[in-house]
């Protein structure tokens, strides 16, 4: 009290404060919370098994080894899903071996929207009844994991792939896995 | 005029108007009100993703109405509780509990408001201790009493000169 410093460092104390809670609030506003880490990044892809939309027969989970793989969750009723589409597209023609994921979706509504707005995806299984998508932990459509040649997830993209901060942040990724 | 300002009243009213919503529960059979429980229990403290601040109970959305019956199968399989949230945990990570678990990861969110507490009352001490110190004024010293003296004794010869 005697000297001027301490006082000054007291008379400035709640600035400080108050300049550390806008920080913390300012990063909190960055976050965005309706995208929750998924806890399957780094395990195996979960077992599942189900019907081809377009086909006879079934996909399963170990049709994903031996590739690098993008799991794309799309139904017919998401809007998000037509806004990605041409990405999607897109990345098939760069030779990204694209498999999707129709979720609860009518089976005749998603050949339909196949056929009006093309198909690149070179398997679809279709979990009618969302059943699968939980064991993936999709919470929404758009979602799609990347899976390495092991079959392992190593990252996830939730939302439309035509935001272009989250499409680079994939291709980050996959950049890594392709070598 | 008049006819203005009561549509626009209406609505705004509208506007404000929300459908009472009844608690979005199936009507799912229990083997047991035991199990019943759980099964309230479990869809009470799981977060909906999609709403996010609602539980799966209240919530419904697509999403929320699936978790339910997941919950409801899981139960009739005979699962246990706790078998069910790790469940859900393995696949929607600890956001999906509206009570997350004490990790080291959490630890600040569960200590941050003791610690705050505990930053405060000392600080409140500090400041009490700080005042009590300012109205009580220390003793002077035998020197300061006699200086005190003699420049009220100068004061006071002063006065007498005018």
């Amino acid at each position: 009290m005697e000297t001027t410093k301490p006082t000054l460092l007291r008379r400035l104390m709640p600035l400080i404060i108050f300049a550390v809670l806008v920080i913390f609030l300012a990063v909190g506003l960055t976050l965005n919370p309706r995208e929750v880490p998924s806890p399957l990044i780094g395990k195996p892809a979960p077992e599942f098994e189900l019907p081809l939309l377009l086909q006879d027969g079934s996909f399963s989970n170990k049709d994903l080894i031996g590739h690098v793989t993008l799991v794309n969750v799309w139904a017919s009723w998401c809007f998000a899903c037509r806004q990605e589409h041409e990405v999607v597209k897109q990345l098939s023609r760069q030779g990204v071996r694209i498999i999707g994921l129709n979720y609860k979706d009518d089976a005749d509504d998603a050949k339909q929207w196949l056929a009006k707005l093309g198909n690149p995806y070179q398997a679809i299984a279709a979990d009618r009844d969302g059943r699968i998508a939980i064991d993936w932990g999709v919470y929404g459509a758009p979602e799609t994991f990347l899976i390495d040649q092991q079959g392992i997830i190593r990252h996830k993209v939730i939302g439309p792939l035509s935001d272009q901060e989250k499409f680079d942040a994939l291709m980050a990724v996959m950049q890594t896995l392709k070598k | 005029m008049n006819k203005i300002i009561s549509s626009l009243i209406l609505a705004v009213v509208l506007l404000f108007s929300v459908p009472a919503f009844a608690a979005p529960i199936e009507t799912f059979k229990f083997d047991s009100p035991e199990t019943e429980k759980v099964f309230h229990k479990l869809s009470e403290e799981l977060r909906c993703l999609v709403c996010q601040n609602q539980n799966i109970a209240e919530s419904n959305a697509d999403l929320a109405k699936d978790l339910r019956l997941q919950i409801y199968t899981m139960l009739q399989k005979g699962q246990t509780e706790d078998e069910i949230v790790a469940f859900m945990v393995e696949r929607y990570g600890d956001y999906v509990l509206y009570r997350p678990p004490f990790k080291p990861m959490t630890w600040l969110l569960w200590l941050g408001p003791l610690m705050i507490f505990v930053l405060g009352v000392f600080f409140a001490f500090r400041f009490m201790k700080s005042q009590s110190s300012v109205s009580q004024p220390e003793s002077l010293s035998e020197e300061e009493i006699e200086r005190v003296k003699s420049l009220h004794a100068d004061m006071k010869a002063e006065q007498g000169d005018k």
